[in-house]
């Protein structure tokens, strides 16, 4: 199904492995926005932090609720992971991202083609879209394809000192997450907030 | 006391919503527009109080006022009635389910002097979707009453962590005159 233009003629990752490659960098109380499904298990399953936020629906919101951190908190670094199905419902945030440009933004798109938790139907996109070129056309002049591991890390440490904000695309296989997040809403959203220094334990 | 009153009704609206954001240091305010709310935005983007920036959903400014408020920083969101339709899944989603004090500005339209059916239709479904949440929500008609409502329901919404949204009726927000 998956189309050869160059610009995705890069390497077929894995998703959790490149999760654990990013969480295994943050040293600084990174914020780090896990979007629905597969994109947040492995979140998870890479070992959770406080400053961790996982998604339990609202398909799309990832980028745009790390945008609203990212714009409170200018000093932090704010990563955000995305699927492509979930990118695609709300595209629009790409520009609206464009356009605020904060420079403490990474958002990290995990790009399988497929719906891989419904049963791995095709996205709309998979056979003829390319969500770089669709990010740069959005007016994220910094966004790239990672090839391989090695390329995804060194655009991960790219990142920290861009003064724009960062899109970083990864092809990845069809495999499903590994371990599922504790579905307690209230419980995430407080720890993350006491994880941002927002609020203190009582 | 009189003195104040008569300020008061000197007042648009509009100044009152936003100094009513102002006073309970709601900063970020992303929308998707609406002619009513016209004035209201362009102060807004006058002010440097505020960050105010159109999103190409509502969805989208939703979510990003979730994720300001969990790293310390207050918002609302303005939109028109069909606007708030697209919303359902991120209240039951997001906002509700991990207590998030979503402010919500919805300007009423397809009701008192609508002319395209399709607003009328799609303004039936607010209030049945805000109910069936069992979400709070007030229609604000006067002027008079509109800095009680905005002050005390965002203070609400803040110390209860649960979203509101503030109904602006053409009652409060259009010109009354009956043209003949």
């Amino acid at each position: 199904m998956s189309t050869n233009t160059p610009a995705r003629n890069t390497k077929v990752m894995n998703r959790f492995d490149l999760t654990s490659r990013l969480v295994a960098k943050l040293k600084h109380e990174e914020a780090v926005v896990g979007g629905i499904g597969n994109t947040n298990f492995d979140l998870w399953a890479a070992g959770h932090r406080p400053q961790n936020f996982y998604m339990l629906g609202s398909m799309g919101l990832a980028f745009p609720i790390a945008l609203g951190v990212a714009l409170a908190q200018p000093k932090r670094r704010v990563f955000a992971l995305e699927g492509d199905g979930s990118l695609l419902m709300q595209m629009g945030c790409l520009s609206t991202i464009a356009t605020q440009a904060p420079k403490n933004l990474t958002m990290i798109v995990m790009d399988n083609g497929v719906y891989q938790i419904t049963g791995a139907q095709p996205t709309p996109a998979a056979a003829v879209a390319d969500i770089v070129a669709i990010a740069q056309g959005s007016g994220l002049a910094n966004s790239a394809w990672a090839a391989d591991e090695e390329d995804f890390e060194r655009l991960v440490d790219q990142s920290l000192t861009s003064t724009v904000p960062t899109l970083i695309a990864v092809r990845i296989d069809d495999k499903p997450g590994t371990g599922q997040t504790r579905r307690d809403p209230v419980q995430i959203r407080e720890r993350f907030m006491l994880g941002l220094g927002v609020r203190q334990a009582l | 006391m009189a003195a104040a009153a008569a300020q008061t009704s000197a007042q648009a609206w509009h100044d009152v919503a936003l100094q009513g954001l102002k006073r309970n240091d709601i900063r970020l305010v992303p929308y998707v527009p609406d002619r009513v709310l016209t004035t209201l935005i362009k102060n807004l983007h006058a002010d440097p109080f505020f960050t105010t920036f159109p999103t190409a959903r509502e969805e989208e400014a939703v979510g990003i006022v979730s994720g300001a408020w969990m790293a310390g920083l207050r918002g609302a969101v303005l939109m028109q009635t069909s606007g708030f339709a697209t919303l359902a899944n991120v209240l039951a989603s997001l906002a509700i389910p991990y207590q998030i004090p979503l402010i919500m500005l919805v300007s009423e339209r397809g009701t008192l002097g609508e002319f395209n059916y399709g607003q009328s239709l799609v303004c039936r479904t607010m209030r049945p979707v805000l109910n069936s949440l069992a979400m709070e929500h007030h229609t604000c008609t006067r002027l008079d009453e509109f800095e009680f409502i905005v002050d005390r329901s965002i203070k609400q919404a803040i110390t209860t962590q649960a979203p509101v949204a503030l109904i602006l009726s053409p009652l409060l927000t259009a010109n009354r005159t009956i043209e003949k």
